[in-house]
């Protein structure tokens, strides 16, 4: 079977857990079916061939089921009130996302072929970036090598998110206002 | 039995014994990123991972006494402090910011590509440090509801 049949079928099963997520009444059901989604996209990463991005989808999706696991466990709010059915509501929804797809129908025609991109960008790294970094990894070779200045903005994201959250999520106390309570060991 | 701390002995007993070729495989990505798939983060997320198995299955009061989480968060700060002057050690010996002056080597050799495993190795404990911090901030987080001080 060509890629795009296995990824419209990935495409599809990721939609059908989403949608499932989003009805069902258990809150960790709902969890565990949304880890479709992310398994889902890094199954196609793989199809793409595209194993970094593969690799890195699959563990942050085991890594944000954990978490989200654990904060679910044992809490009250674990059934979720259920929710009243709102057909004007989807009604408008589908009916906007229709016209969006009839608008953009002259867009659809005009995009390249898949697997067959209009940069020029990426010919030039996948035949010169061997020689030129000493990378026999294409992605390695640019995201720390061609393009290492975006890279720094990414450790840099990471470090101000990480300090953001270990600012609010401090359990010393200064001041008598601190946002947690120490646990007494 | 014993109340413990921590899930149950066969748990115990697996990760005592996995979370060690949890470890080294996610050394493994991170120093063949410049030859395989994977590399800084993908490797970073595993070693965090590991500590994470650890901390599942033992409890937060093990993993206080196994390491240092005060070390652990110096490690992850200090790690962009490293990126940033492994950029300006570029921009004084090889010509630009971030530029690639360590010789690059024979391409497929493990030691090659300059210093882009330089920067794995820096990229994955700045990304295992991190991630595992956090999760262990707000497992030790509780939220004070404020009804004592009324």
């Amino acid at each position: 079977m060509p890629v795009e049949t296995w990824l419209i079928f990935i495409l599809g099963f990721m939609i059908i857990g989403s949608i499932i997520a989003l009805e069902l009444k258990d809150l960790l059901s709902a969890v565990i079916s949304i880890g479709i989604v992310g398994l889902g996209v890094s199954l196609a990463f793989l199809f793409l061939q595209a194993l970094d991005l593969a690799i890195v989808q699959f563990l942050f999706e085991i890594f944000a089921l954990i978490i989200l696991i654990r904060a679910f466990i044992g809490k009250e709010y674990h059934i979720q009130e259920p929710s009243r059915s709102h057909i004007v509501q989807t009604v408008i929804t589908i009916g906007a996302l229709l016209l969006i797809l009839l608008l953009s129908i002259n867009m659809f025609k005009a995009l390249p072929g898949f697997g067959h991109p209009i940069f020029s960008t990426a010919k030039h790294y996948v035949e010169n970036g061997g020689l030129e970094t000493g990378s026999a990894n294409i992605v390695s070779a640019i995201i720390l090598d061609y393009r290492a200045y975006d890279t720094l903005g990414e450790v840099t994201v990471l470090f101000t998110a990480i300090l953001g959250a270990l600012t609010i999520l401090r359990t010393k106390k200064s001041n008598g206002l601190a946002g947690g309570d120490h646990e007494t060991n | 039995m014993k109340q413990t701390e921590g899930m149950t002995l066969i748990v115990k007993t697996v990760t005592r014994i996995s979370v060690w070729l949890i470890l080294l495989y996610g050394i493994y990505i991170i120093l063949h990123g410049h030859l395989s798939p994977g590399g800084g983060f993908a490797g970073g997320v595993i070693i965090a991972l590991a500590f994470l198995n650890v901390m599942l299955a033992y409890g937060r009061n093990f993993i206080n006494r196994w390491v240092n989480i005060g070390f652990l968060h110096d490690i992850e700060s200090s790690s962009a402090a490293l990126f940033l002057a492994v950029g300006i050690l570029g921009m004084a010996i090889g010509g630009g910011f971030l530029a690639n002056f360590i010789s690059h080597g024979k391409l497929y050799n493990l030691l090659s590509a300059g210093t882009i495993p330089v920067l794995n190795i820096i990229i994955s404990a700045k990304v295992s440090m991190g991630l595992f911090v956090v999760v262990w901030t707000l497992s030790v987080f509780h939220l004070d509801k404020g009804g004592k001080d009324e």
